[in-house]
């Protein structure tokens, strides 16, 4: 089963929800917990371990002046910019490329052949007997996430149980960690704010097609308008985390509340049995 | 020769534009017949990497000077490649101003490296 954890708004508690229920499921069984916020990956801050890396690499376009006759079918053709053909020089800009092929596709004299660039990596670790830890890491100035998202997805592949921890918005990055999900945790919080993403991010589950269930975080119990939402679209709340200072502690010294706090292991096993239940 | 100079309408009564690969309009000047050509720039609502795209819509078209505000980076390095002169305008005149502050030799070539 693969769980994807998201928001819509930063700053929720994901990776919080995430470390918590990783560490309570990883008593009973095998986990992979994957850090799908390639571009400020911080579970490994709640899971300190001596990790191994793997590069991630784009192909991005490299001319063979040889055969290269300036037609300029390839710069016309980009539409990043990552290649220009101006007078007699084709001129490439590596970390414009978004590595579609297409420049190598369309050169009527095959000039162009793909490299390999690196763009960020993979950070794998095993800080606890029965969970495994995958970053992906996104270089600094670099533009491609979702590849490097991809590429941690894929180091989990084959694994019974998965977790995706996704980075705040809705656009691209999010959508590569949903797809392929069985189960969608939305996890909120009682503002206006929380809300409002919270309708986003539940709209892209629902288009995707994956089935999900709210955990509200921060609750000052006044959630009537989040509950409301809930119950118009069929969405469980599966877990209520209360506003308080003793939580906030922990987590912010990159503590467990299942670890350090009691009763919140129970709590968070009875959200992952809520959320195995639905296994397809 | 071929001067383009970035403008923010067709015509070489439009005023000048200080963005270089996102300016509305690049008005291009013959110095020798003195006839001009004022192309609509379709990058303007493009993501990124607008400024090599511009420098090639430019060389297409034969200009080998071109007259803006400022340059941005990948578009100085694409138009060093070129063997393009750049020159500054930061004044808030026409084409027409510009191209005549360029002909008196008055504009400040823009270093591209």
């Amino acid at each position: 089963m693969k769980i994807a954890i998201a928001s819509g708004k930063g700053g929720t508690g994901k990776s919080t929800v995430a470390a918590n229920l990783a560490w309570t499921l990883a008593h009973s069984r095998d986990v992979v917990l994957v850090d799908c916020d390639v571009e400020e990956p911080n579970l490994h801050l709640f899971f300190p371990s001596e990790a191994t890396d793997v590069p991630v690499t784009a192909p991005v376009p490299e001319i063979d002046y040889a055969r290269c006759n300036f037609c300029g079918e390839c710069g016309k053709f980009c539409r990043f910019g990552a290649l220009a053909v101006v007078k007699d020089t084709v001129l490439t800009f590596p970390y414009l490329c978004h590595s579609c092929g297409g420049c190598a596709l369309v050169c009527p004299r095959g000039a162009i052949r793909e490299v390999p660039r690196a763009i960020g990596r993979v950070s794998c670790s095993r800080p606890l007997p029965r969970l495994v830890l995958i970053t992906g890491i996104l270089n600094e100035g670099e533009v491609l996430a979702p590849k490097v998202i991809k590429a941690a997805k894929m180091l989990a592949e084959g694994h019974p149980l998965i977790m995706y921890d996704a980075s705040p918005g809705i656009a691209c990055p999010v959508i590569e960690t949903l797809e392929g999900s069985d189960y969608c945790l939305l996890v909120t919080e009682s503002t206006p704010f929380g809300l409002h993403d919270l309708r986003l991010a539940a709209g892209v589950a629902e288009e995707l097609g994956i089935p999900a269930g709210v955990v509200i975080n921060r609750s000052d119990g006044q959630d009537e308008n989040t509950v409301e939402f809930c119950r118009e679209h069929n969405l469980p709340i599966l877990m209520t985390i209360p506003f308080s200072r003793e939580i906030a502690t922990v987590t912010s010294r990159g503590g467990l509340i299942v670890r350090d706090l009691p009763g919140w292991e129970e709590r968070f096993a009875e959200l992952s049995g809520e959320i195995l239940g639905v296994s397809p | 020769m071929i001067v383009c100079i970035t403008a923010r309408a067709p015509g070489t009564d439009a005023p000048v534009e200080q963005r270089f690969a996102r300016a509305p309009y690049f008005v291009f000047v013959d110095t020798e017949t003195g006839k001009s050509e004022s192309i609509e720039n379709p990058l303007i609502d493009a993501a990124g990497g607008v400024g090599p795209r511009a420098v090639q819509l430019l060389s297409d078209r034969g200009a080998t000077v071109a007259i803006t505000g400022h340059v941005g980076g990948n578009a100085a390095r694409a138009l060093a490649a070129g063997g393009f002169k750049v020159f500054a305008y930061q004044g808030s005149g026409s084409v027409a101003d510009a191209l005549a502050a360029y002909t008196a030799g008055n504009l400040q070539p823009i270093p591209l490296v």
